[in-house]
């Protein structure tokens, strides 16, 4: 894609200024790391807090038309969990899926009291807004909130930081909003992210996005994390990253994810795919997604061919590199179930070689959330 | 004296007698980001020009090393795959990767020197 077809966050300018070094990512220009590099700002989020750009991803406000259902009624139909039992003020993971089970997204979905906001992939968002439209659209009103950027506060010392501006935020706990005035700007906020980290996500609006973001910069625990260290940070935390570790042909439940369904989501249904995935929930599947520790320093990346010791193929990563937190490589991918519980000992076959790898647990490093 | 080239992969060279020391530009390393993992060949391998001889990884990428010219190889920096962030700290010095006995010095001559070199870079961006 040329320079010039790429979007720009209300951030941009603050990225250049930073020394970025910027890649085209689901459509914009955005920073893939800072002059620190990837190691530095990666081991900054889990010792200190990190400041990222995530403007680039897709967010959704639905509100009940008049007459017409709640619209977590209406999100229901096109979403796995469970929307209705959603407390105000509380936030949940979600999967929208197709009619074979298989994911077609994954996203957050907070209660507000009054209306639902969805916050979406950024590679997803403008498909997700025709699937809304197309099955829910006649019955909720769905705003793209596209003038809103959205900063990730992520770290230890994140709440530190923030209550700086909004000592309200230590109250919150974990995958929990609130709407503060920070600095001026009506804000929407919730404790949540993708680090594995205590932190916040907070919406602003787009004007007001750079100067709250040059004031958390200025605080002495915050530095600006990219894109790079996102992907390392989420992959020690054992979440996946959609098109990568989930996609249209993975089910939620070979990937792992039957936790974000809820016990009344299984027995009733009502979801695309749900034929599939109760079935697979009651049988198994012949896959899962699993954590993949290599042996030795050398990192086994995507689309790497993950064998049984015989030398059969069992499967493949979907998102492999360095942990730097974990100080050696680290990996996630599916293979057949007879070989999926940790412990299970496997070739990945890197650069023609067979590198010995075994199955773990996820997490690789202990998420450190504030419940 | 030493001759110091380039190639269009990012590597430098440099000639002492009919031994050369091969490793990454500055550039090179700049663009891979944090070196995490450095594989190097074993001694007295047969390297032939333009062919994959060692592995760069960095926490993004991985990244394959190719012979500048053609010789044996007849020493590597053991150093290296313990302190791969050497690479990023002193690509041109103690972040080598490996020396050659050169077969045919002919092949030098059609490398970049210093100055073609940064010609090069400036015109990859």
């Amino acid at each position: 894609m040329a320079e010039s077809a790429l979007s720009r966050t209300p951030l941009h300018k603050l990225h250049l200024e930073l020394g970025a070094k910027m890649v085209p990512f689901a459509g914009y220009d955005m920073p893939v790391q800072y002059p620190s590099g990837i190691l530095a700002e990666h081991l900054q989020t889990r010792s200190q807090a990190g400041l990222f750009d995530v403007s680039h991803m897709g967010q959704l406000r639905l509100t009940a038309k008049s007459g017409g259902p709640t619209p977590a009624v209406a999100l229901e139909r096109v979403v796995t969990s469970d929307i209705a039992g959603l407390a105000p003020g509380r936030m949940r993971y979600a999967l929208f899926t197709n009619g074979a089970g298989g994911i077609l997204d994954d996203l957050m979905v907070t209660n507000t009291g009054d209306h639902l906001i969805l916050v979406v992939n950024a590679a997803c968002k403008e498909a997700d807004e025709a699937h809304l439209r197309a099955h829910i659209g006649a019955e909720v009103v769905i705003e793209n909130l596209a003038a809103r950027a959205l900063l990730a506060l992520q770290g230890p010392a994140a709440e530190a930081a923030l209550a700086r501006l909004v000592p309200a935020c230590r109250a919150l706990r974990f995958m929990q909003s609130a709407f503060w005035s920070i600095e001026g700007a009506r804000c929407f906020v919730t404790r949540s992210g993708y680090t594995g980290e205590d932190g916040f996500e907070i919406s602003v609006p787009g004007e007001a996005a750079d100067g709250l973001a040059r004031r958390l910069l200025g605080m002495p625990e915050v530095k600006p994390v990219g894109l790079g260290a996102r992907d390392s940070l989420r992959l020690e935390a054992g979440l996946c990253l959609y098109g990568h570790d989930i996609d249209e042909t993975t089910t939620p439940i070979e990937a792992g994810l039957a936790w974000s369904i809820g016990e009344r989501r299984r027995r009733e249904g009502g979801f695309p795919g749900a034929a599939v995935i109760q079935r697979q929930l009651r049988e198994g599947t012949q896959r899962r997604r699993i954590g993949i520790l290599p042996e030795g320093r050398q990192p086994a990346r995507e689309h790497t061919e993950i064998q049984n010791p015989a030398g059969g193929k069992v499967g493949e990563i979907t998102s492999g590199g360095f942990g730097p937190s974990l100080n050696g490589p680290l990996a996630m991918g599916y293979a057949e179930t007879a070989v999926a519980a940790p412990g299970h000992a496997l070739n990945l076959i890197v650069r023609g070689k067979p590198l010995p790898a075994k199955v773990v647990a996820l997490p690789f490093v202990k998420t450190n959330y504030k419940r | 004296m030493s001759v110091l080239k380039y190639t269009e992969d990012h590597e430098w060279i440099r000639l002492d007698g009919d031994v050369a020391t091969v490793g990454i530009t500055p550039y090179a390393q700049e663009q891979l980001g944090d070196v995490v993992f450095v594989e190097l060949p074993e001694v007295g391998r047969k390297a032939e020009q333009r062919k994959e001889i060692a592995v760069v990884e960095s926490v993004k990428a991985a990244s394959e090393i190719f012979a500048p010219v053609s010789g044996e190889v007849v020493e590597v920096n053991k150093a290296l795959p313990e302190q791969p962030a050497t690479v990023n700290s002193d690509p041109l010095g103690a972040g080598w990767f490996f020396k050659l006995r050169i077969a045919d010095k002919s092949q030098l001559d059609k490398l970049m020197d210093e100055a073609a070199y940064k010609a090069f870079v400036e015109g990859q961006h």
